[in-house]
């Protein structure tokens, strides 16, 4: 099971708020009159304010670039024709739980988030994009307790990795496969039907919405995060947690204090090893540390874990997941995931770390999606964390890497809850 | 101007590099691999050359 708990101090608002206060959630989802209590769905009067709110607040967006949420908007405000807003809630990291969570059980407050930013775009099409079946039906009810001002319809895709990127919403959206294209133009400039796109973190649209709701609060939600955590053998969870929290915290959090390494950001993030502890919650100060915070998911490694056959899994993983559009891609996943097997086997011969290396700095940045700069990330931050667990597999298997090496992700995958 | 390669255009025919050795190098697996997208004034004939010799247009040449 997944559990949920909030590290938010006394008073200050959350996304998680209802369902631990226990609110009334008929099926777990929150009803329309619960979120109207919360002052939910207010009359749109100030909505240049709201934007200029976002702005001052730094709201950063939740999808795993951490792009300043005010710029985005502004740009697809200030594009030319009609716009169209996407709530996206299909996470493609197998580790991350928190927007299929949100469109689960509070589905209004994503809806209201796209009424809020359809208002300070200008945008009069909504779309809500997914693959979960069981946030569908809580969108579609709520869709049906409060018909929005603006036509708002649900668009489902089948669940892989890449179908969340945002020029795969855009083509799945307008009748095509789930798979990325080459940038530019970016959806801002031209995504749905040609028209400038807003496409938003389902997280990132709940926060704008409480923003309003919560003036006096606007900086706090807007530096504050939902993060899944999970691990060996240890219970995962769903938190909510201000930015900044240390990485032992949450660890702490669910019993995996003695983990002897981190894979951040889902899969997209890389590993890290000895240091991990002291690590911030932050998109600056985790670049900074050669890491990445991405969606917000974080798996700890136990110590009995091997890192080898961890990132062994995670591009293997990968490798299964590409879009198999890009020949790079295709080409380089395959190397990557297949060179580190060997490593894990103890067959790699003598050039493998430098070839590792090389393709790890190569490779990123040269798909039309992040597949490729998260599988390289992986093997290059192994490298450079672990060199000596590399070194140690040279000729011999550990215990760990002894079993097969799935490609389903299963290591990574966390429940709903 | 800038040299644009489209990742899911690109087959590796490698056709690209010769005419324009100093835009483009070749990976492992014979992929083009654009070295600076900006390019210099002294170099616009030969990012033309590039974009042309693609057999699948994976290249282009945008302002």
């Amino acid at each position: 099971m997944t559990g949920v708990f909030s590290l938010l101090p006394e008073g200050r608002p959350g996304l998680l708020d209802p369902l631990l206060s226990g609110a009334r959630m008929p099926g777990g989802t929150e009803d329309i009159s619960t979120y109207l209590a919360a002052g939910g769905y207010a009359p749109l009067t100030v909505t240049d304010r709201l934007l200029d709110r976002i702005a001052a607040a730094g709201l950063r967006g939740r999808g795993g670039a951490g792009f300043p949420a005010a710029v985005k908007l502004r740009a697809v405000r200030d594009a030319p024709g009609p716009p169209v807003v996407v709530a996206n809630g299909e996470e493609g990291e197998p580790g991350s739980v928190k927007d299929r969570w949100l469109l689960r059980h509070r589905p209004h407050v994503v809806l209201d988030g796209i009424r809020l930013a359809a208002a300070m775009t200008g945008a009069e099409r909504g779309f809500v994009y997914l693959s979960d079946a069981h946030a569908e039906r809580a969108v579609c009810r709520a869709l049906a307790e409060c018909p929005p001002h603006l036509r708002i319809d649900v668009v489902r895709a089948e669940h892989t990795y890449v179908a969340g990127e945002e020029t795969a919403v855009v083509r799945r959206i307008e009748g095509g496969p789930a798979l990325p294209t080459a940038k530019p133009p970016r959806p801002f400039q031209s995504g749905v039907g040609g028209a400038p796109t807003l496409v938003a973190n389902a997280e990132t649209l709940a926060r704008v919405a409480v923003m309003y709701s919560r003036p006096d609060a606007a900086a706090a939600i807007a530096g504050t995060h939902l993060v899944t955590l999970s691990g060996g053998d240890g219970a995962a969870a769903l938190v909510e947690v201000p930015a900044g929290t240390h990485l032992k915290v949450l660890a702490d959090l669910c019993g995996h204090g003695r983990a002897g390494a981190v894979l951040l950001g889902g899969l997209f993030g890389g590993l890290y090893g000895h240091g991990w502890t002291d690590l911030p919650l932050d998109h600056d100060r985790l670049n900074t540390a050669g890491a990445a915070l991405g969606c917000g998911a974080l798996h700890f490694l136990h110590p009995r874990d091997c890192p080898v056959a961890v990132a062994t899994e995670a591009a293997a993983y990968l490798a299964a997941q590409s879009a198999r559009q890009c020949g790079v891609c295709v080409a380089g996943t395959r190397a990557l995931a297949g060179t580190l097997t060997a490593v894990a086997r103890g067959e790699a011969g003598g050039d493998t770390a430098d070839k590792l290396h090389r393709w790890s700095r190569q490779l990123p940045g040269r798909g039309a999606c992040g597949l490729l700069d998260a599988a390289a990330r992986v093997v290059g931050t192994l490298l450079a964390h672990f060199p000596d667990r590399v070194h140690a597999h040279s000729g011999s298997v550990c215990a760990a890497c002894q079993g097969g090496t799935p490609e389903d992700g299963r290591r990574f995958t966390v429940p709903v809850p | 101007m800038k040299l644009l390669l489209d990742s899911t255009r690109c087959q590796g025919y490698g056709l690209c590099q010769e005419p324009a050795p100093e835009l483009i190098e070749l990976d492992d697996w014979g992929y083009a691999q654009v070295r600076e997208s900006a390019v210099p004034q002294d170099g616009e004939e030969a990012a033309a050359a590039a974009v042309a010799a693609c057999p699948n247009s994976a290249l282009r040449l945008v302002k």
